[in-house]
């Protein structure tokens, strides 16, 4: 498996083509419950993929040392250390942003980004090709999330970041904030992407000969 | 360590695993903690000040309704102003408001709303309503002034008319009865509080 694929594919896949949200569905219920500003996306994104890196280097060391039969307990521990580590730190230093973000950090331990690539890839491939796969998942999951975010944000309180962009006439789509928000525009994102990378979509314009 | 029999294996390395983890954590939180206390410290401490008029320190007493932040100026011990947390539910979850009274506890001084699920766009007005971009904080800043006896009650579609009513949300009727009640609530407790300690200054 290792041999066959290049590093730069390992970091590129997690982008777009198995993009964690977009292409697999994972760890929807942060997606979709903390994306009604795009800070909150960012953060929780960040967090995230700090988990990730840090539990996909430590897994991918001791990947030849942990018995196949308690990898998953095992795996669960690694994560919720660093889970908790991220959001002692978030309470420590953005006070704020840990106020907004609530009960969604610790919940990070049950995001199945994370154990899935631990279990998919980190505990099968070295620690370089884990470390490429999971800033290449990371990046997707943030991407994903600051976009979610900034769309709702833009829809749902006129601003982006916090910074105001639309206009006086501009009235906010309360909806947009809500949850019924996040799926709606979850659900239009991922029928887009569907839509681009439909292979049959280029043969029907004929251009494919 | 492969010679092991896999039962011990197993033992072993999930033993370490959760040492090493318990100590990664036991540092961490003894880094972090001081820093969390402080930002909950100042949060507390601008909660209050927001709440109360003018002062420069306070003096925390703990009662049966939580803790009351007693506040007087640097140079003398004459109480300006109580304030507590007041907790109770509102429409979607638990309400925490701090509340400032004057020291005989016949007037609301001030109140915030620290945390709250209320329905966005809606029952969030007990916060802030951006929809109302003259006086956004209107239901907040209504309630100084606001006497404490006899109970608070909300009135709908209409202005005020007695010292003791305060003007509801529209489409958030439940979350403005909810402050008031969880206000009125917590207020009997601080009087029996404060007269049982003798605290009572007019």
């Amino acid at each position: 498996m290792s041999a066959t694929t290049s590093l730069k594919f390992e970091f590129v896949k997690g982008l777009w083509k198995e993009n964690p949200v977009m292409a697999s569905l994972l760890g929807l219920c942060p997606t979709l419950a903390v994306t009604n500003a795009a800070v909150n996306g960012l953060a929780m994104g960040l967090a995230t993929t700090f988990v990730l890196l840090t539990s996909s280097l430590i897994i991918s060391a001791l990947r030849n040392f942990i018995p196949h039969q308690v990898r998953i307990a095992g795996y669960i521990v690694i994560i919720a250390t660093f889970v908790t580590v991220a959001d002692r730190f978030l309470a420590a230093f953005f006070p704020d942003i840990s106020a907004t973000l609530g009960p969604y950090i610790p919940l990070i331990v049950v995001n199945c980004v994370i154990l899935g690539r631990q279990e998919a890839f980190s505990s099968r491939n070295g620690i370089g090709r884990s470390m490429l796969d999971s800033l290449g998942m990371g990046i997707g999951f943030i991407a994903v999330l600051v976009t979610l975010g900034s769309i709702r944000e833009i829809l749902g309180s006129g601003s982006i970041f916090g910074f105001s962009v639309m206009g006086d006439w501009f009235t906010p789509w309360m909806v947009m904030i809500l949850p019924p928000g996040a799926f709606l525009t979850l659900g239009i994102l991922i029928a887009l992407a569907n839509w681009y990378n439909d292979p049959s979509r280029s043969k029907d314009k004929g251009v494919v000969s | 360590m492969s010679k092991l029999p896999l039962s011990a294996r197993m033992i072993l390395v999930l033993t370490l695993i959760t040492v090493l983890s318990g100590g990664i954590l036991a540092a961490w939180d003894s880094y972090t903690k001081p820093k969390v206390e402080f930002h909950r410290l100042e949060a507390l401490k601008a909660a209050i000040a927001e709440v109360l008029p003018a002062h420069d320190k306070y003096e925390t007493r703990g009662s049966s309704v939580g803790n009351l932040y007693l506040a007087s100026r640097a140079d003398s011990d004459d109480l300006i102003g109580v304030a507590f947390m007041a907790v109770g539910s509102g429409f979607q979850g638990e309400l925490r408001i701090m509340v400032g009274l004057t020291p005989d506890l016949s007037k609301i001084t001030g109140i915030k709303v620290l945390e709250q699920i209320e329905t966005p766009g809606l029952g969030t007005k007990i916060v802030v309503d951006p929809s109302n971009k003259q006086d956004p904080y209107w239901f907040p800043v209504q309630f100084k002034g606001v006497h404490t006896s006899p109970d608070m009650v909300v009135i709908k579609n209409a202005k005020p008319t007695h010292k003791h009513e305060v003007q509801g949300i529209t489409g958030a009727t439940i979350s403005s009865q909810a402050v008031t009640r969880i206000l009125n609530e917590t207020i009997v407790g601080v009087k029996t509080a404060m007269t049982k300690h003798g605290g009572l200054e007019s």
